[in-house]
C-alpha cells in the first residue's frame, strides 16, 4: 500500500482479449501479429515494472457459486480451446500467488460475496487466462492471481469484487498489475473463415470499439465503467446478463478517470474487436462528468421481491 | 445390401456433476455421502432398461462443448483424461477413457454439411471431454462398454433468438437421422441438459445435504412440470413448438438445442414418454425421461 492513504498500489492495468490467435498463429493475419507485439511490449513493461502480482479478471472463466479463485501453487496441464482446437493446444505451468488468492477470497467473504479458493490438479484453466499469461509472463517471473466471472453477478456485485480486490492488495502490500481479460465487441463470425480475411463483424461493432477505444486512450476508466449497460446492450452477445469487465477493472483500480491510457493495438479475431491497451494511474484528472448511480461497497445479496408480492 | 439404421431410444438425459459425486463412482476423485436420489434412482432404472435393448453407439448433444462457428464432432477414437468441472470442481473430479465411433460421427458431419449446416471434426487429441458427456453418458451406462458421438452446442440462442435455435437443431436433428439410417447402426440419443435452469449462487457447506435443496423458484417448477405432462400426453411436436418461451421464461438449458435435436430426430414423438424421474439440482430443474418408439417395449415407469 502506498504510505500517504493506505490505498494499494497499482502499476498499471492491461485490457487484453482472450482468443488464442496471437499466441498459436500470430503470422497468419497481420493484425494477430501486432496483437502479439502488443502483448510482448505489456510483458516488456511488466518485466521492468516492480510488480509483486499479476491479478488477472477472466471473462472466459464463468462462475455460478460465488467467485471462484485459482489457488493451486503451480498447475499444470495441456489446454485447448473449445472453438479453435484445431489452431493447436496450449500448454501451461504457471506459478499462482496462494496467500493473496486465500486474501482475495477473505477479502470478498468481508464484502458479503460468496467466494472460494479453487486448488485442483488438472482444473481446467480457461483460454483467455491460458492466453494472457503465456504472453504476458511466460517465464512465470511474477506470481499471479485468476479470478472468475460469475455468469449472474451484475454491477453491484463485480463493483464490490473489485473493491474486495483492493483490501487484499492493501492489506498484503502488495503492487499489482491489474490484468482484464476480455474482448470489446464479442460476435465473432459464425462460419470458419480464412485468417487473412479476418475484420470486425459490423461496421456498428467497429463504431463503438472506436468510440470505447477513445475512452481508453483517454483514461476515462470510471466513464467506461458507467457505460457499460449501454455497452452490453449495443455490442456485446447477451451470453451473461451484463459487460461486467469495466465494472471489475475500475473498481479495482479505483474509480476515477486519472490515467493515462495506451491503445497498444486493435483487430479482429474472427469478427470480434480485440485490443490490448494500458492503464497507468497517474495525477491528472480528465472529464466533466459526475455519476448519480449509487456506489456500493457492501453486497447484500438477492433482495427477495419474489417472497414481497403474490405471482 | 446393409439394414437400415435406427434409433432405437432418445434419453433426456440431466448432467449435474453432483449426481456422479452422489454415486461415488471410482473414476471420481471426490467423495460424497449420497444425495439426489430421486434423479439417480431414476438413471439406474433407465441403465437397467438400456441394458436390455440391442444398440451400437451413444449419441450425445451436451451443453457444455459450447461452440460458436458451427457444431462441432469428437473425431478421434479414444479420449483419456481427466475431466474437472470448471463449477464445481469439488464434486467432479473423474478420470475418463472413452471411446468414439468416429465412422457415425464423419457420417453425421458430412449429412449436417449437406444440410448446410457449419461443422468441424475435432482431432486434437489433447481435447479434454466435457463433463455434460461425461455425467449422462456414465448415468445411462456405468460400464462404459459402448462407443460414443458427441456434438457440440452451436450457441445459437445467444448469437440469435431461441427460434432460430430451434430451426437449426431441428435440422441438425433430421440431418443425424439420415446419417444413423444410412449407417446402418442401431443408436440411443442422448440429449444432456436441465429443464429450468436458474443456479443458486451460494452452496450448502456439506453440497449433498439435502435439506438444502429445492428448485430456484415455483414459476420454474411449474413450467418444468407442464413440459412433464405434455410429454406424458405424447405431445412432442407442441413442446418443441413453445421451446422458445420456455427456454426464455426459465432460463432452460434447453438453450443449447439439445432437445429440440432429438425430438426432431425422433420425428416428433406422438407417443408418450416414459418418466424416470423429477428433482433439483442446486436450484436446477431435472428429468430423467426416454422415447421408446417401439410399442411393445415402451414403458410405463412413473
Amino acid at each position: 500500500m502506498t504510505e500517504e492513504n493506505n490505498e494499494p498500489e497499482i502499476l498499471f492495468g492491461i485490457y487484453c482479449p482472450p482468443h488464442p490467435h496471437p499466441l498459436l498463429c500470430p503470422e497468419a493475419n497481420e493484425g494477430y501479429g501486432k496483437l502479439r507485439s502488443a502483448y510482448e511490449e505489456c510483458r516488456k513493461r511488466i518485466e521492468e515494472s516492480e510488480a509483486d502480482l499479476i491479478l488477472i479478471y477472466s471473462t472466459t472463466w464463468p462462475s455460478i457459486v460465488g467467485h471462484q479463485i485459482q489457488a493451486l501453487e503451480n498447475p499444470v496441464w495441456t489446454h485447448v480451446d473449445d472453438d479453435f482446437h484445431y489452431l493447436g493446444s496450449m500448454p501451461y505451468d504457471f506459478k499462482i500467488d496462494v496467500d493473496f488468492a486465500n486474501g482475495y477470497a477473505q477479502a470478498a467473504e468481508k464484502r458479503g460475496l460468496h467466494s472460494r479458493t479453487v486448488a485442483y490438479e488438472g482444473f481446467p484453466i480457461d483460454t483467455g487466462s491460458v492466453v494472457a499469461l503465456q504472453l504476458l509472463n511466460p517465464d512465470n517471473r511474477i506470481p499471479a492471481c485468476i479470478v472468475s466471472s460469475n455468469m449472474y453477478a451484475n454491477r453491484a456485485e463485480t463493483i464490490v469484487l473489485g473493491k474486495a480486490a483492493r483490501d487484499a492488495l492493501a492489506e498484503q502490500g502488495k503492487k499489482a498489475i491489474v490484468v482484464v481479460v476480455a474482448s470489446l465487441s464479442n460476435r465473432m463470425f459464425t462460419e470458419h473463415i480464412d485468417e487473412v480475411d479476418d475484420r470486425i463483424h459490423s461496421q456498428k461493432d467497429d463504431d463503438w470499439n472506436q468510440k470505447i477505444l477513445e475512452f481508453f486512450g483517454a483514461g476515462r476508466l470510471e466513464d467506461l465503467s458507467q457505460l457499460s449497460r449501454d455497452i452490453h446492450g449495443q455490442i456485446r452477445v447477451n451470453k451473461v446478463v451484463a459487460y461486467k469487465p469495466a465494472w471489475w477493472m475500475a473498481a479495482t483500480m479505483g474509480q476515477h478517470n486519472n490515467y493515462t491510457g495506451e491503445v497498444l493495438a486493435y483487430e479482429a479475431l474472427h469478427g470480434s474487436g480485440g485490443a490490448v491497451i494500458t492503464l497507468t494511474p497517474t495525477d491528472g484528472s480528465f472529464g466533466d462528468k459526475e455519476f448519480d448511480e449509487d456506489d456500493v461497497e457492501f453486497y447484500h445479496g438477492d433482495r427477495n421481491v419474489l417472497d414481497k408480492g403474490m405471482l | 445390401m446393409m439394414t437400415k439404421g435406427e434409433i432405437v431410444l432418445g434419453c433426456l438425459a440431466p448432467h449435474p456433476p453432483h449426481l456422479v459425486y452422489a454415486d461415488n463412482p471410482p473414476q471420481n476423485e471426490a467423495y460424497s455421502e449420497g444425495g439426489w436420489e430421486t434423479l439417480r434412482w431414476g438413471y439406474a432404472r433407465l441403465a437397467r432398461k438400456l441394458k436390455t435393448i440391442d444398440y451400437d453407439v451413444l449419441v450425445v448433444f451436451t451443453p457444455h462443448w459450447q461452440t460458436y462457428i458451427g457444431t462441432h464432432f469428437l473425431g478421434l477414437p479414444n479420449f483419456k483424461s481427466k475431466s474437472v468441472d470448471p463449477i464445481f470442481p469439488n464434486l467432479f473430479r473423474f478420470n475418463y477413457d472413452l471411446n468414439v465411433d468416429v465412422e457415425l460421427a464423419e457420417k453425421m458431419r458430412e449429412a449436417a454439411d449437406e444440410a448446410g449446416i457449419i461443422t468441424k471434426m475435432m482431432t486434437n487429441p489433447d481435447f479434454r471431454v466435457d463433463y455434460g458427456t461425461i455425467v449422462s453418458c456414465h448415468l445411462l451406462n456405468p460400464d462404459w462398454d459402448k462407443p460414443i458421438v458427441t456434438i457440440s452446442s452451436n450457441r445459437n440462442t445467444h448469437y440469435y433468438s431461441a427460434e432460430v435455435m430451434n430451426e437449426q437443431a431441428a435440422a441438425l436433428g433430421r440431418a443425424c437421422q439420415k446419417a444413423i439410417e444410412k449407417s446402418g447402426k442401431r443408436v440411443v440419443l442422448v440429449s444432456s441438459h436441465s429443464l429450468s435452469h436458474r443456479h443458486f449462487t451460494t452452496e450448502a457447506p456439506l453440497p449433498e445435504d439435502m435439506s438444502r435443496e429445492h428448485i430456484y423458484n415455483h414459476s420454474n417448477y411449474v413450467w418444468d412440470l407442464k413440459l412433464v405432462q405434455m410429454m406424458r400426453d405424447g405431445k412432442m411436436k407442441e413442446v418443441i413448438d413453445i421451446m422458445p418461451e420456455f427456454t426464455e421464461q426459465t432460463i432452460a438449458e434447453t438453450d443449447a438445442g439439445a432437445f429440440t435435436w432429438m425430438m426432431s430426430a425422433l420425428g416428433y414423438p406422438d407417443y408418450p414418454a416414459e418418466i424416470y424421474g423429477y428433482q433439483s439440482v442446486i436450484g436446477t430443474g431435472n428429468l430423467v425421461a426416454s422415447w421408446d418408439p417401439n410399442d411393445e417395449t415402451r414403458e410405463y415407469v412413473l
